[in-house]
């Protein structure tokens, strides 16, 4: 019985093993090499043993790449950027998320489904068009750009372009990454034992200090699996510095597209793409590590 | 002297009555217990006093003040829940503490006051633990040492020992009455166990359905029960279809399931008249059977068959038909320093009782 069981779990493992293995592992690998390798001239990379100009042969590997993206302030600012917006992102979610998410899972069980269902609908529309919908929000003729320059001009101070800032990044990246903020904090605050709360003000907790002390820290799971999920999608986000920022909102994913696709410097892509992948990496460890030492919040359920 | 007056407390959720115009009184430094089956209001009652819901109407007045819409952090008294509900991200000791730092006492005192209290229950070796490393016994400690810490005028208790296995749970009962005689606190508690609101109550409180239905000492509600209900619901009790023949005084004649007449007397025999119909109700261990003593001689005699019989070792619980109609339950003790000898099932008993040991109750 037991070595079938074994077995069943070894077979149910192939797929997950084998799409990690080709569409993770080998790209990795493929990115880790690439990175050591020198552009070839017209795009790609040259090959690793080639002819030199006197047709002598040559090796082409070095750390070039590494070296100029280590050296070159733009890549430092950019990637400084990146984590940034997407620290101001993750943060911006929790202070919208956690009262939303807290007041979902105290209202009337009938009530919470269609109230979590209003959090999911705008993922059944493609991704792309809600930012274009942001585009139109916050355009030149919308009404939110007119009424906030309007109130900008009385107080004495120049028109302002809310669309193609930094502003609309950061508001875009909110809007997209607020559901996957929501929805652990949800799921976290829902288990909460009420009684805990009624036994803090029986023992002489305000409300304030009820939530403080008990809702808060009890909450921190929740609150570290959604920063997670938030902050490391951001790190790498692209579209939306490229469709509603300007070139002073740039952030590391559209300098590793550049690199790939109008540069055509693959290396140095790939080195941004490892710092990037690293510093998400290091995100996520020091996530798990917090979680780790929650000691007793694991055990805070009904 | 009254510690705690309810007056007309009144509770509705939705079109249900919870608990419908309750009044009564506690004692200081009493125990005493709230009684009834689930649903019977007697939680809510207690989250009232305790301020975690508001009445609909009706007051409730803590030591001559009007605590009726004091939120709960301002009232001087503390809940045990049935969960315990102890804080899962705090240790044993911050735990206690809490109450002390919610009411913002020095750092050293709350070290002094928390320190003695866990030596109070024997959880000083525990002081840093989580409760999920406790068992349900030493959980149950932390609650008491958590309520206990600040000295409060009243201690609810909402089934705090539901819980527990029986054996710990005797052990903690022991240890509740103990716990309340040395700090003398008001307790006021709530279960539906009857046997443990007997064992634990200086006063108790049978509720059904939102009211009151008997409030007295245990042993004064055990053998006098009022109602038919506090009868059927505390220990075991024969209730047989009875109608006043006559009333002499406090003495009524009655016909207990159209066989049986004779003459009992009691002090509410003014509430009835004669031809009402009601109950007669009558405690197992109060029929004996084949008794031989000329105590016995007196009492009120019956023929009756053994339909069968349930062994719970310290005493066995028998029941009789009485002309194959009329199920009689009796309870005898074993006690006897010689073997069991059982009735056989269909034997012929004279089954035997004191009409005195029972009671008349209404509809």
């Amino acid at each position: 019985m037991k070595m079938s069981f074994l077995s069943e779990k070894k077979v149910l493992s192939i797929p997950p093993l084998v799409y990690l293995i080709c569409l993770f592992l080998i790209p990795t690998i493929f990115m880790i090499v690439i990175a050591f390798r020198e552009p070839g001239s017209y795009g790609g990379v040259e090959p690793i043993i080639g002819h030199g100009n006197n047709h002598q042969i040559q090796i082409y590997f070095s750390l070039e790449s590494f070296k100029y993206a280590f050296t070159n302030l733009f890549i430092w600012q950019l990637f400084l950027r990146s984590l940034i917006f997407s620290a101001l992102t993750t943060i911006i979610c929790l202070l919208i998320g956690y009262p939303l998410a807290f007041v979902v899972a105290r209202s009337p069980r009938k009530y919470r489904d269609i109230l979590l269902l209003l959090v999911i609908i705008p993922f059944w529309s493609s991704f792309l068009i809600r930012v274009y919908a942001w585009m139109i929000i916050l355009g030149p003729q919308s009404g939110v750009s007119h009424a906030i320059n309007f109130v900008l001009g009385i107080l004495g101070f120049a028109p302002v372009d809310l669309l193609y800032s930094s502003f609309a990044v950061v508001a875009c990246l909110v809007y997209i990454n607020l559901p996957f903020m929501v929805l652990p904090l949800y799921a976290n605050l829902e288990k909460h034992d009420i009684a805990l709360i009624e036994a803090s003000r029986d023992l002489g907790a305000t409300r304030s200090e009820a939530f403080w002390k008990i809702t808060m820290p009890l909450s921190l799971p929740g609150i570290l699996a959604g920063s997670g999920l938030v902050f490391i999608p951001c790190i790498g986000m692209f579209v939306v510095p490229e469709l509603v920022g300007n070139n002073c909102s740039l952030m590391i994913g559209n300098l590793i597209k550049q690199q790939f696709l109008q540069t055509m410097n693959w290396p140095l892509g790939s080195v941004t793409s490892i710092i990037m992948t690293l510093s998400v990496l290091c995100v996520s460890l020091a996530v798990g590590f917090m979680a780790s030492r929650l000691r007793g919040l694991r055990y805070a359920r009904k | 002297m009254s510690i705690l007056e309810i007056q007309n407390v009144t509770k509705q959720f939705a079109d249900h009555l919870i608990v419908n115009n309750i009044s009564l009184s506690v004692k200081k430094g009493e125990f005493f217990t709230l009684l009834g089956p689930s649903g019977c209001g007697k939680t809510t009652l207690l989250r009232m006093i305790a301020g975690l819901i508001m009445p609909d109407s009706g007051k409730i007045i803590l030591e001559g003040q009007d605590i009726t819409n004091m939120p709960p952090e301002d009232r001087p008294l503390h809940t045990i829940f049935q969960s315990y509900a102890l804080f899962p991200h705090m240790t044993v000791f911050e735990n206690v503490a809490f109450p002390l730092k919610m009411s913002k006492w020095d750092k050293t005192k709350i070290n002094l006051q928390v320190e003695e209290l866990l030596d109070d229950v024997q959880l000083t070796k525990f002081a840093k633990r989580y409760p999920h490393e406790l068992s349900g016994g030493q959980r149950q400690r932390v609650a008491i040492a958590r309520s206990l810490v600040d000295r409060p005028k009243l201690l609810l208790l909402d089934e705090p020992l539901s819980a527990l296995d029986a054996n710990l749970r005797e052990h903690m009962q022991i240890e509740l009455v103990k716990l309340q005689e040395e700090t003398g606190i008001t307790f006021i508690y709530v279960t539906h166990d009857q046997q443990e609101a007997m064992a634990l109550s200086s006063r108790m409180a049978v509720l059904n359905f939102g009211e009151i239905e008997q409030l007295d000492l245990p042993q004064v509600i055990y053998t006098r029960p009022k109602t038919y209900f506090v009868a059927d619901f505390l220990g075991k009790c024969n209730l047989l279809p009875a109608e006043i023949l006559s009333k002499n005084g406090q003495t009524l004649r009655l016909l207990v399931s159209e066989q049986m007449e004779f003459d009992t007397s009691q002090d509410n025999a003014e509430e009835f008249s004669v031809g009402q119909k009601g109950y007669y109700a009558i405690r197992p261990e109060k029929i004996y059977a084949n008794c031989k003593s000329h105590e016995c001689e007196d009492l009120y005699t019956q023929e009756a068959s053994v339909k069968g019989y349930y062994y719970y070792g310290d005493s066995t619980l028998y029941e009789f038909l009485i002309n194959d109609k009329i199920k009689v339950q009796a309870m005898l003790s074993n006690s006897l320093n010689q073997t069991v000898k059982f009735f056989a099932e269909g034997q012929k008993v004279a089954i035997s009782f004191d009409p005195q040991a029972g009671d008349f109750l209404a509809e």
